[in-house]
């Protein structure tokens, strides 16, 4: 068996080295076909029909018009939607009509006709005091003796924070084409879990898993929202079905930021002892949250700090009548983030003290305090902290002010189970194959990296072969655990072949298999680099036959090709206008604790699009419900708001890449970036106007109304 | 290494930032169907006073090349792009003409193909993301978002590509402050803007060079 490891930093030719994506081109050139761009000979198009009530009775569902209309092959009405059914959300799925065009199936789709029972609704959970029965109280956890931690304090702090619902906003909505040839489905679907996804649809369908055939060479965004069929996708099946043709079913925007998955709320009033020294001893928390009919989970708060010895929680989960949440980047932990570091910097200022001297001090209470002062230490000195940080509220003249802030980030990232099989050709050609996805971050890249670092080939001869659930089977994209499952199987998958490869080769040079290296286009022996077959050649030894070999990363014995856990620090600096309540970024600094760094340049971008969404978390981000209707205000890209290029300032990436994180494999990122910017950017602009805005986004007039209180 | 060629000429051509006959393009370009019945060109293939509610004949010249369809008047530039044709390239993202996903070129410039209706556009000339060259030579700005890795997912490129397209047409020799204020009317979601100002300023500078030094 090859010994199993990452090469040597310095042995490396291709791992660590920046690496355009090798997908970039047909990207950029817009030659990539997603599966929003999958057109097949006699497709149909379909259109969704959707409750617009947020609670509400079905009582008929009358089809008949729409089936008599012009262009109209099919209509279906979704299982679970038959008349008596109660609708517990706006957007839910009624039925779905196919037709020749998508322009005479959204006619069509109007003229179903539905009648409701409107039922009584509560759709917005900021306010406690008015959720009613909607709020289920989750119990009280105390850790150690928080009554006592409070009467013996020195200082007590106390701030309400809030983080609301946003949506996952993908910018390939959810959708597939769907086909069926015989009892084979042909699947093009979006989605972050291209092996699994096939077995669920199958199961839905009530067909073997063999007979479903997924493919998906890109994708466009999933943030944790893309891992099943879902509703509309075993419709588009059964209409695909039933019409004999190809069916494409998309969600229109409106629809998909209402149902196609969201980040629950996270609301807390929180309380802190602290000693003079700064030392936090107590911690007191009620939280509360949705998301949507099944409430929402705790926030794991105190995050990062969860060692504070004393400590009382109390969570309530409101229920609101709105779509199901889903996974999204870091489920909780952004929030976490956010609740937590704007307490400690609320505890900072009533103590007095520099925050950044509260969160080094308190460091001992988390898992890494060696690697958050250090984090905490670098991110200050790239900020200027020193020179620029000062108490709160600038007191520059003028109506511009400007503040520093911090946040705090851990995250686990181990790789998932993944099989890979790689190919060696008679002609030299080297494919891999795995039945995993590139979401953006670069995986197709990280795969061809990896295999021609073991293969001593360059990037460009290796044909990287994903998005097919033909391919050897690998897990879905979550929890940042492909990077590491991918390179962990691609690397052993490789070196099993190369072995096979070394055996053919090894007579011919005169030597033994293990005395071989393969370098440069080169098998080689490694004491006589002189005895040496070029790649072509060696594999043209095969005569006809390919080498096939396999290699699989089992996450219960990862042989120390990944690990997970890291941590992570980001601060914020930022300008607010006190005359318009505008807050300008000017930088944010995001310090990444990591492993081993596969490909730098697309780890950076991972890095630079989770600041990216910090940004729009903090500053833009509201899935905005209206009381009265209980319809969701801003389902579109105009008025639910997200940062532009003019809008995110600088971005400054420390990926914290040395010899001893090296030792540690691989680790997924991303996940770990997307988690402290919003606290950092709160804590910021707190920071400069000297007061807190309670709620993110902070939006101009959130941001007016907290001066005016500090004003009166 | 690139030396800036010759600023002021660059500067001295017309078109340059807010010109009067910018100015009056971009208006023209807001009434498209004014723009429509003033061309001589256009008005042979304009479609009549009343056009549907069915399908009428409709003559697209996408990337130089012409293409018959039977559209209905209410089918927008992108949906006969990707729908009744195969270019694919622009995408559908907001459908709301706010994110520019879909921008394609008509005439030379940028506008979002969701915000046109496939008949206002016949007669002119539409340049999509697939008229760019992949080979044997990228397009100097597709190199520049590749070597920039001004992308991830993806989906909002090629459309950041088209702006860019028409952007450094007007801009020959742009400063980053410039390109990160012009590129607000293109969202990405998976925050690539670090890499897409490098790609665009770097394409700039190529275009300068020589168009192979990038």
């Amino acid at each position: 068996m090859p010994d199993y490891s990452w090469p040597a930093p310095e042995k490396r030719r291709v791992i660590g080295r920046r690496t355009n994506r090798i997908d970039g081109f047909v990207k950029a050139s817009g030659r990539a076909k997603y599966a929003y761009d999958i057109k097949r000979p006699g497709m149909l198009y379909g259109a969704l029909v959707v409750c617009p009530y947020a609670h509400a009775r079905i009582r008929s569902i009358d089809t008949s018009a729409a089936e008599k209309m012009k262009g109209v092959v099919a209509v279906h009405v979704f299982d679970g939607s038959a008349p008596g059914t109660e609708v517990m959300w706006a957007g839910y799925e009624i039925a779905a009509v196919v037709a020749e065009t998508e322009e005479l199936a959204r006619d069509a789709a109007r003229a179903v006709k539905v009648d409701y029972e409107v039922l009584p609704h509560f759709v917005n959970e900021a306010d406690l005091s008015k959720a009613g029965a909607r709020a289920k109280p989750a119990g009280e956890k105390i850790t150690g003796d928080p009554d006592q931690a409070f009467k013996q304090a020195d200082v007590v702090s106390e701030g309400v924070y809030g983080c609301p619902v946003i949506c996952h906003l993908t910018w390939e909505a959810h959708g597939q084409v769907i086909e069926w040839k015989g009892d084979q489905i042909e699947y093009w679907p979006t989605t972050q879990a291209v092996f699994n996804i096939g077995n669920e649809l199958a199961k839905a369908l009530g067909v073997p898993p063999a007979n479903v055939h997924v493919m998906q060479e890109h994708m466009g965004i999933g943030y944790g929202s893309k891992f099943s069929p879902d509703r509309w996708g075993i419709a588009c099946a059964k209409l695909a079905k039933q019409t004999g043709r190809p069916v494409k079913l998309f969600l229109p925007r409106d629809v998909e930021q209402q149902i196609a998955g969201n980040r629950p709320s996270h609301y807390a009033r929180i309380r802190l002892a602290a000693k003079k020294d700064g030392t936090i001893i107590g911690w007191d928390s009620q939280s509360w949250s949705t998301g949507g009919m099944t409430g929402g989970g705790a926030p794991p708060i105190p995050y990062v700090y969860t060692n504070i010895p004393n400590i009382r929680i109390n969570h309530t989960a409101v229920q609101v009548n709105a779509a199901p949440q889903r996974a999204w980047r870091a489920p909780n932990h952004p929030q976490a983030s956010y609740l937590t570091c704007c307490a400690i910097d609320d505890l900072a200022h009533a103590l007095g003290m520099d925050p950044l001297e509260v969160f080094k001090k308190n460091a001992d209470y988390t898992a890494r305090p060696e690697v958050y002062r250090s984090q905490l230490d670098k991110a200050a000195e790239l900020i200027g902290w020193k020179k620029l940080w000062h108490p709160r509220g600038d007191k520059t003249p003028g109506s511009i002010k400007r503040g520093l802030g911090i946040g705090v980030a851990t995250w686990g990232g181990a790789g998932h189970l993944s099989n890979c099989r790689c190919n060696i050709h008679p002609d030299g050609m080297v494919e891999v194959e795995i039945a995993s996805q590139d979401l953006g971050t670069g995986t197709r890249t990280v795969i061809a990296m990896v295999a021609a670092e073991t293969l001593g080939l360059p990037v460009g001869a290796i044909r990287v072969k994903i998005g097919d659930n033909r391919y050897p089977s690998s897990g879905s994209s979550g929890g940042s655990t492909t990077v590491g499952g991918v390179s962990a199987s691609t690397l052993k998958a490789t070196m099993n072949a190369l072995e096979k490869l070394f055996e053919r080769v090894a007579p011919k040079l005169g030597a033994k298999p293990e005395e071989l290296e393969a370098v440069n286009g080169q098998i080689r022996v490694k004491a006589d680099p002189k005895r040496a077959m070029a790649w072509k050649a060696a594999c043209k030894l095969l005569g006809s036959e390919k080498i096939s070999e396999m290699g699989q990363n089992d996450p219960k014995n990862p042989m120390g090709l990944t690990t997970g856990g890291v941590g992570g620090v980001q601060m914020a600096d930022v300008s607010v206008d006190t005359e318009t309540g505008i807050i300008r970024m000017n930088r944010l600094v995001v310090v990444q604790d990591c492993g081993l760094i596969i490909n730098p340049k697309t780890a950076e971008s991972q890095c630079y699009g989770a600041a990216h969404l910090s940004i729009c978390a903090a500053l833009y981000e509201e899935r905005i419900m209206d009381d009265i209707t209980g319809r969701m205000l801003n389902p579109d890209v105009e008025f639910y708001k997200v940062a532009g290029n003019p809008d995110i300032g600088e971005i400054i990436v420390h990926l914290d890449i040395r010899p001893e994180h090296d030792k540690r494999g691989v680790i997924g990122l991303g996940e770990p970036p997307v988690i402290p910017g919003i606290a950092a950017i709160a804590n910021a602009v707190t920071n400069a106007i000297g007061v807190r805005v309670p709620f993110v986004p902070m939006t101009p007039d959130k941001v007016l109304a907290a001066l005016e209180r500090r004003s009166a | 290494m690139s030396t800036p060629k010759k600023p002021t000429e660059a500067k001295a051509k017309p078109g340059e930032g807010v010109s009067r006959r910018g100015f009056i393009r971009d208006v023209g370009l807001g009434t498209g169907a004014v723009g429509v019945a003033l061309s001589p060109t256009a008005a042979l293939c304009a479609p009549p006073a009343l056009a549907g509610p069915g399908p009428v004949p409709v003559t697209l010249t996408v990337n130089g090349k012409q293409h018959k369809l039977e559209l209905e008047p209410r089918v927008t530039l992108l949906d006969a792009l990707r729908n009744y044709l195969d270019y694919t390239g622009a995408k559908r993202v907001c459908d709301r003409g706010t994110c520019g996903a879909c921008t394609v070129l008509l005439d030379g410039k940028a506008v979002y193909a969701c915000n046109i209706l496939a008949i206002e556009a016949q007669g002119k000339n539409i340049q999509t993301v697939e008229g760019l060259a992949l080979s044997p030579e990228p397009d100097p700005l597709i190199r520049a978002f590749v070597n920039n890795d001004g992308l991830q997912c993806g989906f909002c490129t090629p459309g950041f590509v088209m702006a860019a397209k028409a952007f450094l047409a007007e801009n020959p020799n742009p400063t980053l402050d410039q390109i990160k204020r012009a590129f607000g009317g293109n969202l990405c979601r998976c925050g690539s803007y670090n890499g897409i100002r490098r790609a665009i300023l770097e394409a700039a500078k190529s275009a300068q060079g020589g168009g192979k030094n990038a």
